[in-house]
């Protein structure tokens, strides 16, 4: 697995990756609350940019509902938690669940149907907001005035439970988004992952070789799908509240596609490099509005609809492979990828 | 259920579905000539809305006659919109227009919200709340004046492309896009037309929707969602499509809300959407796809 991701990068930049973890798993112990809430920040989008990209980056397939998956994993996990007891380590299991089985849901009718591209798209905001008018109405789950999970002692460790320090989030949200970056070298480098790239790149082609097209994708709708619950487990227990209105909303799908595009679609870093430019970025404008006593709500997503614009007009390929050329990265690199 | 409220229900949701469907026929003639799915469109309606609410407030022009003025505002932005950042996107992949386009769907919503707010606005006409009476039916007068309104906006809009040279060409170009060029067409200039008339279309039904519903920013990615369902239900690219498409959302809706609840409205909009999608991929009155 290790032989996967250090044989896509070229020596310097493999020792900027170890440093810049070896940073990041000092971060708690090196830098104040605040600062550790924007590392929060910043490596939840890297990762659900990371399960986003299996889908759009690798196997081409355009998804602008990805909150319905980080919903389902948040609210099965704490549905399961407030009423029954069941700890999120185990809930987690069943979001994922359902989450997958979303996804096999909506890749079915998209695939069997042949629905594709933006029609594709236009499916999964669909059921996005089928979910989040749904879930307003499901009084089990505090429906529209959301769902609480009782909030412990701040001190006590209590990993089963996911209530702990900051900390302990930090450390967790690190763990899932280097899982997420090791698995997603893995796939890329699988028969799976060769499928998805050929099938992106040229569907008829990819069929003459015998790949089975539906298989392909339905594993990849599965796949992000199951990484994206994962991150709604987090999610809920992380701000212990739930609102359909926020979580399932077509402004959250859309800050998870943020990072990928502006960091590199389809590639390995474009996730990592776009959350840490992205996040930073709005704490930046936060700051900078605040100081000037202005209150100006829409501000960020201002710019952020700037940036993806001039991102995909000047360098559709995102930051990363523009950066990795620019600095030599790719110097040794063998053309895959990465 | 006595049927007159049914009847009642029925007649102002076809009534506000031709408002939808004069929004969604500019969507439709958008994606029907330049190919690309305009993902602002909800937008583009609501700071029309906006653009209404403005001249009511400062000079106190009716929604009916501003329709005007903000239509060929809409038409200029989108023009502009199209002969700048889209035309050097048309021959790029699906996912690049749309990302393109939900940045500047993002741009439009949001500078709404700094400059007017979250909360909602509206504009209180003398004759808001009168209604025309039927035998036992009650039909809001503005919603008549707006059904009408815009049952007029398509009539001339197929009068456009069925009688004018410029209209003959734009669907030239959409027909056969190499041919038009050899011929000696200026696509690019075509193409902003397009989009110009597809933007006046969003404008003058955000100016009659204001008639019917308070502007708020948070309604235009609904409104987005709402335009492409009625699309897609009607056919893509097919003109009485849109507008089909339109009354029907807008009878499904207002049963919605009457047999189930109210906030519940636009699940029945995306059931017709996944059963379309499913059965009926090209829509109702599509050619193939």
């Amino acid at each position: 697995m290790r032989r996967a991701l250090a044989a896509s990068l070229p020596r310097p930049a493999l020792y900027l990756a170890a440093a810049a973890l070896v940073l990041l798993l000092a971060a708690p112990f090196m830098v104040d609350r605040y600062t550790l809430s924007i590392l929060i920040l910043i490596l939840y989008a890297a990762y659900l940019g990371q399960a986003w990209n299996v889908m759009m980056g690798f196997a081409g397939l355009l998804s602008i509902g990805h909150a319905l998956y980080v919903g389902l994993g948040a609210y099965t996990a704490a549905a399961l938690f407030v009423h029954f007891g069941i700890p999120p380590l185990l809930g987690l299991f069943p979001g994922i669940a359902l989450a997958a089985a979303a996804g096999a849901l909506i890749g079915w009718l998209g695939f069997r149907f042949r629905i594709a591209g933006v029609y594709f798209a236009l499916l999964t905001i669909a059921f996005a907001e089928v979910a989040r008018i749904g879930f307003d109405h499901i009084d089990w789950l505090g429906g529209s005035g959301g769902l609480f999970i009782p909030v412990a002692a701040e001190k006590r460790l209590d990993l089963l439970d996911l209530r702990g320090g900051i900390e302990m989030y930090y450390y967790l949200i690190l763990a899932l988004a280097a899982a997420a970056l090791l698995l997603s070298a893995v796939l890329l480098r699988s028969r799976l992952g060769y499928y998805w790239l050929a099938l992106r790149e040229d569907e008829e082609a990819a069929r003459s070789l015998g790949i089975n097209l539906f298989r392909a994708r339905i594993a990849a709708v599965l796949i992000s799908a199951a990484m994206t619950a994962l991150a709604g487990t987090f999610n809920a227990f992380y701000n212990s509240n739930l609102f359909p209105e926020h979580i399932f909303s077509i402004g959250s799908s859309i800050d998870i596609i943020l990072a990928p595009i502006v960091g590199g679609l389809g590639t390995l870093m474009g996730p990592i490099v776009g959350a840490f430019i992205l996040a930073p970025l709005g704490e930046l404008l936060l700051s900078l509005t605040a100081a000037l006593g202005l209150d100006l709500p829409g501000l960020e997503l201002v710019i952020h609809g700037l940036l993806l614009v001039v991102i995909i007009r000047a360098l559709p390929g995102g930051l990363w492979p523009w950066l990795k050329h620019r600095f030599g990265f790719a110097a040794s690199a063998s053309g895959g990828p990465s | 259920m006595p049927a007159s409220l049914v009847a009642n229900v029925v007649l102002s949701g076809v009534l506000t579905g031709l408002v939808y469907g004069l929004m969604a026929l500019g969507l439709s003639v958008i994606f029907g000539v330049v190919r690309v799915v305009n993902f602002a469109h909800g937008e583009m309606t609501v700071l029309a809305m906006y653009a209404t609410f403005v001249l009511f407030k400062a000079l106190g022009l009716d929604p009916l006659f501003s329709l005007v003025p903000v239509a060929l505002l809409l038409f200029a932005f989108g023009y502009a919109l199209q002969a700048s950042l889209i035309n050097p996107f048309v021959k790029r992949p699906e996912h690049e227009q749309f990302i393109l386009l939900a940045g500047v769907a993002l741009v439009i919503v949001n500078l709404l919200l700094m400059v007017f707010g979250p909360d909602a606005q509206h504009v209180d006409l003398a004759y808001a709340y009168d209604s025309f009476e039927l035998g036992p039916l009650l039909v809001d007068k503005v919603r008549v004046y707006a059904a009408a309104v815009a049952i007029a906006a398509t009539a001339a809009l197929f009068a456009f492309f069925r009688r004018t040279r410029t209209g003959t060409a734009i669907r030239a170009a959409a027909d056969n896009l190499v041919g038009a060029a050899v011929v000696g067409l200026d696509f690019k200039r075509l193409f902003a037309l397009t989009f110009g008339i597809g933007a006046a279309c969003a404008g003058i039904a955000g100016s009659l929707m204001i008639l019917l519903s308070d502007a708020t920013p948070a309604l235009a990615p609904d409104f987005t969602l709402l335009a492409f369902i009625i699309v897609i239900v009607g056919g893509l690219g097919s003109m009485p499509g849109a507008l089909l498409g339109g009354v029907l959302i807008g009878l499904s809706e207002a049963l919605a809300g009457l047999m189930i609840a109210p906030s519940m409205k636009s699940m029945l909009s995306f059931a017709l959407l996944v059963l379309v999608l499913v059965v009926r991929p090209q829509g109702l009155l599509g050619g193939k796809r």
